[in-house]
Formats: C-alpha cells, structure tokens, sequence
C-alpha cells in the first residue's frame, strides 16, 4: 500500500491504496464519488474522464498513486460552476442523453472544450468529444447541446458586458 | 482494476531513477505519462515489478531554444506542445503534430518521450522527430549519451536503449529560412493511430520525407526526398515512381490497398508542404 495525498474537489485527502489502483477506481471506491463512470478502464470508452489540476484526463488511465499532491475535480465538483450548469441544462433541452452512461465524461470533457475553445465549429465539438463512445449513439443531441451551450454562455457574456461595451 | 500488482516509486533524482532501472531491468518500467504502459498493463498484455515514475523529473521538463536548435523535455505533455508551450524548430510544425495525437484527454498525460521510447511503429512522434532529424538526449548508468532518433527507434516496440538509459530530452535543429513542411495522416477513427502518416520536410538543405504506419519501422524514403531535392516541382507520376521503389520489400506488395493509401499520404503532404 501506497500513501496518496490528493485534494478532490477542493477536499484534501489523506488515502492508503495499492499502487495499481487507478483514479478512476481511487474516486468511486474511496471517496464514492460515483459519477466517475468505468467502462473500459483502458483508455477507449472516455466515461471516466475528470479534471487533474483542471485539465481532461482519463482516470482509468491514470494511477491515484501519480496524482500525489495533485488536485482533481470530478463532475460532482463542477455542480455549481455556470459552464457546468449550462451545460447540463443544454444536455437536458438537446436530448443528449439516454441510457446516461457516457453523460458524466462527456460533460467534463465538453466542460474542457469550452474552456479552451469558448465558441467551437461543429467539427471541433465533433472531434473534441471523439475519444468519448456513446453506446445509445445519441450524437447528433450531444454536438447540439455543446454548442447550444457555448451560444449560451457567449450570450450571458455579452448580456453581462452591457450595452457599454458594445 | 485490471493490471496485475506492481510496486510504485517516484525518485526525486534522474540518476536514482537510472539506477533503480539498470539495476532490475527485468522487473521495472518507466512510466511518464502512461497513456500506453497503463492500457499495456491493464490488458495484461506485460506484466512488471515495479513502475518508476520519471514523469516529474526536472531534467526531463526543461525546454530551450537556440539560434540552430529546440530542445524539448522529454516528460513534456503532446498537450504542451499542442498548446505552443515549447518551443517549435518553425513552421509550427511540432503543434501540428501534436494536436492530431489521438484525444485532448490522453494529449494532457502522454509525453514526446514515451512515445519515442515505445516505439510504436505507427506512432506520430517517431515519424515527425525523424522527419526533422532530432537527436534523442539519453542518460544512462554509464553517463550520458545522444543518438539520432532516426537511429533510436529499431523496430516494432524496439529501440537502441539499454537498461536503465532514459530519455531526458530531444534536440530538435531549426528549420532553414524557406523550408515548408507538409504533413497527411489516415486514421481508422479520430484518435486511433495512423494507418499512414507521411511528414514532408521541403527546402532545409534538401528535402525529407519520413513514412509510417508502412511495416515495423518508420520508413525514410530516400528515393522522394532525393527526386524532391533535385526536381523540387517534380511531377506527380516521378514521385509516384520514387515511392514505389522505396516501398519495395517494406510493404505488402498484393496489398493494393496499403500501396494507394500510403502513395495519398505522401503525395497529399508533398502538396500541402508546396502550398505552404
């Protein structure tokens, strides 16, 4: 066993866990933080993908033991954030999702794509969520509701700016 | 979990994490990013003893840059790279290769030098640092040493180095004024790896062009660099005929579809490297 200091979602932990342990298992068995969805744990499927010190990764692959010291943000610590809720909400009013396995990766890595990329082409939400499988094969709702999003957010930033600034 | 049990360790020095792998080379891998080594364990396709970590070594983060030379750390992320956060021997050429390499999320964790020291035969990093004639900074337990990554990556999963030798970084020379690089790959699937890749380098003391996906190895080919170093405008059907003649012996030859598919690569980056 292996000491892991690790802070998730702005809370430090102080964990014990066998070195093959991946993120991915370290957030759903230690800290039951279940929308951290399994369902490759090889790298294929992106259901498991959580920020590390803010940016997209795989949490299947990686190990909890190389995430020391490192600060890891799962969709449940994105609740509150206005990208997230307007994400969601866009995934709501798109259909983009049914059976909801692939829901959780999806929308960290969307989450991820409007942070570098506020107003994407379709082709780039397309290829920026191309390493994530939906097994229902809603697509079409997904590419709708990321961009739906990233209008919202862009109108809220112009509403916000004011008449001032145009 | 799916891989078998293994041990951790994170040395704080290069030279302790050298010694740790020379000295059980049957029992220890280097890890840096993992976005191969872990889906290698996890399918149990190799099992180890002991995983050590190089991914936070100082000596492998450090990036410079020199009136003839770039030097990339080799635990720097393709996301980095991707990102402009080191530094580019010209024609942006190591962000365009990086941002093709399989998703955001791997791009974030994987690193120029595990992709070097895999040495998948149909991987990006091989091919472009071959293309642009870098050479790989090595330490080992007998000292340091540099090879060509032309010289490095020997085949399938094989390369020159020694147990625990690691990469630390590649020295990557700048392109000429005028040189114009032309990349093309085919993928099965956005993210997988490259059924053809083909990196044309125009105009830097001659032109090269670096193959892969085409058998165990990235393929040099000699004869189109040579045919584009004398006829920079060579037609389409000399090149067509250069290329085939590399390709003897490398590629299946019944294999109609691998023939046309790596002659669209080349031929669609010879183009692109022209319009530059």
């Amino acid at each position: 066993m292996s000491g892991v200091d690790i802070t998730v979602n702005g809370d430090p932990h102080a964990l014990h866990l066998a070195p093959r342990t991946s993120l991915a298992d370290c957030l759903r068995d230690a800290l039951s933080l279940t929308s951290v969805h399994l369902g490759c744990e090889h790298g294929a499927c992106g259901a498991c993908t959580v920020l590390l010190d803010g940016k997209a990764v795989r949490a299947c692959l990686s190990l909890a033991v190389m995430c020391e010291g490192r600060a890891v943000t799962t969709l449940e610590g994105l609740r509150d954030d206005p990208r997230m809720v307007a994400l969601r909400r866009a995934f709501h009013e798109n259909h983009a999702l049914q059976c909801g396995y692939c829901t959780p990766g999806m929308l960290v890595m969307a989450y991820d794509l409007l942070g570098r990329v506020p107003l994407p082409t379709e082709a780039a939400v397309r290829e920026g969520i191309a390493g994530h499988l939906c097994r229902c094969t809603g697509y079409a709702g997904i590419v709708r509701a990321i961009l739906a999003a990233a209008a919202h957010m862009h109108d809220e930033a112009g509403r916000r700016a004011g008449p001032d600034s145009a | 979990m799916k891989p078998a049990r293994f041990e951790y360790v994170r040395p704080a020095r290069l030279d302790e994490a050298v010694r740790l792998v020379a000295g059980a080379p049957d029992e220890t891998a280097v890890i840096a990013g993992g976005q191969s080594l872990l889906p290698i364990l996890a399918l149990r396709l190799t099992r180890v003893g002991c995983l050590v970590d190089v991914s936070r070594l100082d000596e492998l983060a450090r990036c410079d840059a020199s009136a003839r030379h770039v030097t990339i750390g080799a635990a720097t992320t393709h996301a980095a790279i991707e990102d402009g956060l080191a530094p580019d021997p010209g024609q942006g050429v190591m962000r365009r290769i990086a941002a093709r390499i399989a998703y955001r999320a791997v791009r974030n964790q994987g690193t120029i030098g595990g992709s070097v020291a895999l040495a998948d035969p149909a991987a990006d990093w091989p091919a472009g640092l071959i293309a642009l004639r870098a050479t790989a900074i090595i330490a080992g337990p007998q000292g340091g040493r540099r090879e060509p990554v032309a010289g490095l990556v020997r085949g399938t999963y094989m390369t020159s180095l020694t147990p625990g030798e690691i990469i630390v970084g590649f020295e990557v020379p700048v392109l000429a004024d005028g040189a114009r690089v032309g990349i093309s790959k085919v993928v099965k699937k956005t993210g997988a790896f490259a059924m053809s890749l083909a990196i044309v380098v125009l105009g830097d003391g001659g032109a090269r062009v670096a193959l892969a996906g085409a058998g165990g190895r990235v393929l040099s080919l000699a004869g189109v660099g040579e045919v584009l170093t004398t006829w920079p405008d060579a037609s389409g059907e000399r090149l067509e005929a250069a290329l085939a003649e590399d390709l003897v012996g490398e590629i299946d030859v019944a294999d109609a579809y691998a023939a046309r598919l790596h002659r669209a690569t080349v031929m669609q980056a010879v183009a692109e490297a022209r319009a530059r």
